[in-house]
């Protein structure tokens, strides 16, 4: 009963940072600032891996390894962030979002 | 009624992931880009904490150095493009900022209530006495595909990013068919002539 109120706890702690997380990404105007939002919002899912593993599972390794993905899936996302930065500011000299919305339908 | 344990737990959990959230919002609150890269880093290092708490050593660790590494390039990359990278001229950079709060704040709530509404099971089994081993010999063994997806994943990353961030390709040089005999470099000389 305890242990499933301190499972609650860091899971509503790992929603708040999804939440924050959102807002930032829906919000924000430059490039690295959105992808600072997606970063939060992955750390979100990274404390709600662990806590998974710690308080239901800690016999079998899924949710680690879910946690090793969403940290690939980190460097990743950072990795073609600024790549795409890089290319988006060599040919535009722009890093604002909504100075680069060719694709929206 | 809490053990001694759990209770720890459940301070360091609460108090880290007041932190973490804080470090969170302070990311877009700040005016200095800076200063939200390194709020960023707070947060994921409040996180990180939480981890060793649980007993993840191994991925505590990666997760802090990681982050700490990412955020240090993150601020390279602020000074190098962004406009008003120190905060000096306070301006704002943001759209839709209410929809956006809705989007967070709905998001959050909705999973807040299904946090606490739902029956979660109870654990039936012991934490292993070394949690790294378990995650490493789940990675080379019964989950070697994930494994194999991530290093695939990694590699095409690191092809992608390289392609995106060269300033100027072969395609540049020698035309979109690559027939032309001379490349077009705005020096003479080099490679491939």
């Amino acid at each position: 009963m305890s242990a499933e109120v301190v499972l609650q706890v860091v899971l509503t702690v790992a929603a708040g940072l999804v939440g924050v997380g959102l807002f930032g990404a829906l919000s924000q105007q430059t490039v690295v600032m959105v992808m600072m939002g997606l970063e939060l919002v992955l750390n979100g899912v990274l404390l709600a891996g662990g806590a998974a593993w710690y308080f239901l599972a800690p016999g079998l390794p899924d949710a680690q390894v879910l946690v090793v993905v969403v940290l690939v899936v980190m460097a990743v996302e950072m990795a073609m962030g600024f790549a795409v930065t890089i290319a988006l500011y060599r040919s535009r000299q722009v890093e604002m979002i909504d100075m680069a919305a060719d694709l929206r339908g | 009624m809490l053990t001694a344990s759990t209770g720890w737990l459940l301070a360091a959990a609460a108090v880290l992931g007041v932190l973490s959230v804080a470090s969170g919002v302070a990311v877009f609150v700040v005016d200095s880009m800076a200063r939200a890269t390194f709020a960023l880093l707070g947060s994921f290092l409040a996180v990180a904490a939480v981890l060793l708490a649980l007993d993840l050593a191994y991925l505590a660790v990666v997760t802090a150095l990681m982050m700490t590494i990412e955020m240090a390039i993150m601020a390279v990359f602020m000074i190098a493009f962004m406009m008003n990278p120190a905060g000096l001229v306070p301006m704002s950079m943001v759209h839709n900022t209410r929809g956006s709060a809705v989007v967070g704040a709905g998001a959050f709530v909705v999973l807040t209530a299904g946090i606490w509404l739902v029956d979660w099971p109870v654990r039936r089994t012991a934490v292993p006495a070394d949690p790294t081993r378990q995650l490493g010999e789940a990675l080379m063994g019964s989950h070697m595909l994930v494994m194999l997806g991530i290093g695939v994943a990694l590699f095409a990353t690191i092809l992608a990013g390289t392609l995106l961030a060269t300033a100027r390709g072969r395609y540049d040089r020698f035309g979109p068919d690559l027939t032309a005999h001379r490349p077009a470099d705005p020096v003479r000389g080099g490679l491939a002539r």
